[in-house]
This record gives structure tokens, C-alpha cells and sequence, in this order.
């Protein structure tokens, strides 16, 4: 990974929204709350559909980064901001562009986009295969 | 922090940007009300919060399932915990944490804010550090703190206050990561029932002593145009002074209602009642060389040009309302 120069761009990651997803997501980062599972009351508090939690959207933007770098790299620290909701049925496509890098760390601009606008939008701080060896 | 749930809740109707907000002046007037909810800055939103489980083996897996992230690092004898999994580890679950960490402190500012109508919430920011890897058999602790409470913002969602806490975990006793929270408490904007408008009906001119006369023209179809009787210079739109001489003294002169296009926009978004996107919105140089503004109608929008001739058309918009509007003249389409 010494090759990596800022501003080149990470492969996409497209993620299929499923509903199956969303609720795995909230269970495995054991988010119980109802917007997550529960169609019927998600609508009742104004939602069109249950929504994916924000920890799930986290790990995914934690696995794009490794899995760009590779089993080496470790993830030192992950920043996102929330925008439109990822809700079942869309697609979501991460993309990356690597921001600077700075003896073996990297830093990584993430967007992820989704059919109504950015879901998520982040910056992730990862050391890189020699730095993080071992 | 127990109750984790409120703490890193989303409510419901997340939507675009509800992470960014317009960020007036209000940090310079504080309301009493913002001025109590800045008291609870710096207090603990957790106190020796306690993770449910160690960090394991079968939860790595089902978050690895579910994230569909194979990182042979996360698996095996040597298995480290997906670092972004920092914040599961303090969750309370379906049971909650039953009291244990939560502050008293963290509770009241809460209840504060519902008490004002912002009872909704959403999970806007979070922000990660991992000081050491979380490995099988480590046992998770931690502490937060309210870092801030924002003024009121306005957001897509609703308005309401940003409350931002971070979070300090440890495992086996040592710092493991650093964990900022940022959530919108709102109130959530009144959603407009889709379909059951009641049709808008197109917004009224204001008509005032210095406008009354061109309004009373349209009214009987003639597009008048005022002339300085001093200097004889024309003016619209209609005003009590001349811009050229300043006299106050003018006639009218009907307009032949014979222009072209001199320039134009086409209105796509937003929506507004009563208009139905995309239309053109034309400035006329009328023949006598005042320009005014009106809908260029009866082109497709994407062939409006400027310099396009067009002549005026009184349109009945309904029963009590009559609008000049100008139509390419037939022919002049390239």
C-alpha cells in the first residue's frame, strides 16, 4: 500500500438495502428500537418504513475501508454524519477517495449514496498493512 | 450509560440532512431555556456504565453476518472485535442496563426537552476512536459526558436542540476507544397529508393607490404603460416618480402588447400551490422598450429562447383574476 497517493479513488461498494439487512444490522449492534424491525409502528412515528440504524451503517463503512486495504489494515478512527435514510429496497454504493497519506495511515473520504441523496458521508482513519502488521 | 437506547436512539422520519441545520445567531441570545439546557453541558451521561457481555465470540459473528464483512481478522484464535462494533458493546438491549450507569443528569435534560415538544429523535453524527483492539474475553466498561447542547435548530426533520455526548470505554479496565454521539431531540415538522390539498388558487396581486391604474387596465385587457408627462419617458413597472426627472406628473399609454423575450428562467423546484412546474418565466421587452415580467406560456419550456417574439395574452386565471401573459407569436419558433 505504499503506492497510495491522495486522491485516488476506492472501488464502490454496492450494498442492496434489503429489509433483511436493516434488521439484522439493529439485532447483531443490539439496536432494539422499534424503527428498526417494526414496519407498522416506524409508520406511526412518521417513517414511511423502518430505517437502518446508524451502528450498521458504521460497520459498513468500517468493512468498505478493509475490505478496500485488506485484513492488515486496521481502522483507527470512523467519523460519519447521517443524511437521508437507507430504507428497504434501495441501494446503497460507498464510495471512498483516499484524502491524505501520512506515514502508514490513510485517510479516507467515504460517501454513501443512496436513491434519495447521501445516506451517510465520513471521513475514516486506517493504518495501513506495514504500520498495522502484527 | 443505560438507557442507551435514548442516548444513541434514531427516531423515526429520519430524512436528508438532518445532520445540518441552519446555523443562525442564536448562539449570542441565550433563551432561559437554552440557558437551562446549557447547565447540563459537562455532567455525566453515564457513570461506570457496565457492557452486558464480554466481548465474544458468537457476537462478532452475527455482526460480521450481518455487516457481510468476511475479514479473516475478525475470525479465528487471534480474533479481534470489528472496532466499529466499539459502541454495541455498551448497549443495553431489550432489557436495558435496569438504571445501572445511567446519570440522573442525563434523564432530566431529557425530560426537559420532551417537556418543550421535543420528543422525537434521531442519531445524526457518531464518531469513533480505537486506542487498542477489543478481543475475545475483554470486559467492557464505561463513562460519558453531555459535551453540549445546541441552540435550537431548524432541520428537514423538525426543529429542535443537538445533543452531543462522548463516551470513554474501557476494557479490562484500560481506555479502548473514545465513542461521540451527536442525536437531533425534535419536534417533528407536520407532514402534509399527500393528495388532500385543497386545490391553491393562484396568489392575489397587491394592488395599491400606485399600481391601481395597470391592474385596472388588465382588467379590461389593455396593458398600460406610464408615460412622464414632463420628459415622456415610459415606465413599468408602475411607480409615483419619474426615474428620469423625477416628476410626479404622468398619462398612461396602452401598449401594443408586441415584445420579445429578453431574458427567462424556467421555474423547475420547489413546487409551489397553485403553479405546476416546469413553466417559464419570461422578462419582456415590450415593442415600446419597457421590460416587465410574466409567464411565457403555450412554448415548451425548453424551447423558450431569448429574443423570441411574443405578444400579450390576458389570461382568466379564475373568475376573479386576470393576468397578462405572453405567448410566442406564431411562426417565430426556430
Amino acid at each position: 500500500m505504499t503506492h497510495l497517493r491522495a486522491g485516488e479513488a476506492l472501488p464502490p461498494l454496492e450494498i442492496p438495502v434489503t429489509r433483511t439487512l436493516i434488521v439484522a444490522g439493529a439485532l447483531a449492534s443490539r439496536d432494539y428500537q422499534d424503527v428498526h424491525h417494526d414496519a407498522e409502528l416506524a409508520k406511526e412515528k412518521g417513517s414511511p418504513d423502518i430505517f437502518m440504524n446508524i451502528l450498521t451503517t458504521n460497520g459498513l463503512v468500517g468493512r468498505y475501508v478493509t475490505d478496500c486495504f485488506g485484513p492488515e489494515a486496521v481502522l483507527r478512527k470512523v467519523k460519519i454524519r447521517l443524511g437521508a435514510p437507507n430504507y428497504p429496497g434501495d441501494t446503497m454504493v460507498l464510495t471512498g477517495t483516499v484524502a491524505e497519506v501520512e506515514g502508514g495511515t490513510a485517510r479516507v473520504d467515504v460517501v454513501g449514496a443512496n436513491g434519495l441523496g447521501k445516506h451517510v458521508t465520513g471521513t475514516v482513519t486506517v493504518a495501513l498493512a506495514e504500520e498495522a502488521g502484527a | 450509560m443505560s438507557g442507551t437506547r435514548e442516548i444513541r436512539a434514531e427516531g423515526a422520519q429520519s430524512s436528508p440532512s438532518a445532520g445540518q441545520s441552519t446555523d443562525a445567531a442564536e448562539e449570542r441570545e441565550l433563551t432561559p431555556f437554552l440557558r437551562e439546557l446549557k447547565t447540563y453541558e459537562g455532567r455525566p451521561a453515564a457513570e461506570a456504565g457496565v457492557g452486558k457481555d464480554p466481548v465474544n465470540e458468537p457476537m462478532i459473528r452475527h455482526w460480521c453476518e450481518a455487516m457481510g464483512d468476511a475479514n479473516p481478522a475478525y475470525e479465528g484464535p487471534d480474533a479481534v472485535a470489528p472496532p466499529t462494533m466499539l459502541q454495541a458493546w455498551t448497549m443495553g438491549g431489550l432489557s436495558g442496563h435496569g438504571g445501572a450507569g445511567r446519570s440522573a443528569a442525563y434523564d432530566a435534560l431529557f425530560g426537559l426537552l420532551d417537556g418543550a415538544g421535543f420528543t422525537s429523535v434521531v442519531a445524526t453524527d457518531c464518531e469513533q476512536e480505537y486506542l487498542r483492539p477489543l478481543r475475545p474475553g475483554d470486559a467492557i466498561t464505561f463513562d460519558a459526558v453531555i459535551e453540549s447542547v445546541s441552540a435550537q435548530k431548524t432541520t428537514k426533520l423538525g426543529t429542535g436542540h443537538f445533543v452531543t455526548t462522548r463516551m470513554d470505554v474501557q476494557a479490562n479496565g484500560e481506555p479502548a476507544g473514545t465513542h461521540r454521539f451527536r442525536i437531533l431531540k425534535y419536534a417533528p415538522a407536520q407532514r402534509r397529508p399527500r393528495g388532500k390539498q385543497p386545490q391553491r388558487t393562484r396568489p392575489r396581486p397587491v394592488i395599491n393607490r400606485d399600481n391601481a391604474g395597470f391592474w385596472a387596465g388588465v382588467e379590461q385587457r389593455r396593458l398600460l404603460v406610464q408615460r412622464c408627462t414632463d420628459c415622456a419617458t415610459l415606465r413599468f413597472p408602475w411607480l409615483p416618480g419619474c426615474n428620469g426627472c423625477g416628476s410626479e406628473h404622468w398619462d398612461t399609454v396602452e401598449a401594443s402588447g408586441e415584445g420579445t423575450v429578453y431574458s427567462y428562467v424556467v421555474m423547475h423546484h420547489p413546487p409551489f400551490p397553485a403553479f405546476d412546474p416546469p413553466y417559464a418565466v419570461g422578462l419582456v421587452e415590450l415593442a415600446e422598450g419597457v421590460r416587465m415580467i410574466s409567464n411565457v406560456v403555450g412554448t415548451p419550456t425548453d424551447e423558450v429562447r431569448i429574443g423570441m417574439p411574443v405578444r400579450v395574452e390576458f389570461q382568466q386565471v379564475d373568475e376573479e383574476l386576470v393576468l397578462p401573459v405572453f405567448r410566442a407569436v406564431p411562426g417565430s419558433i426556430a
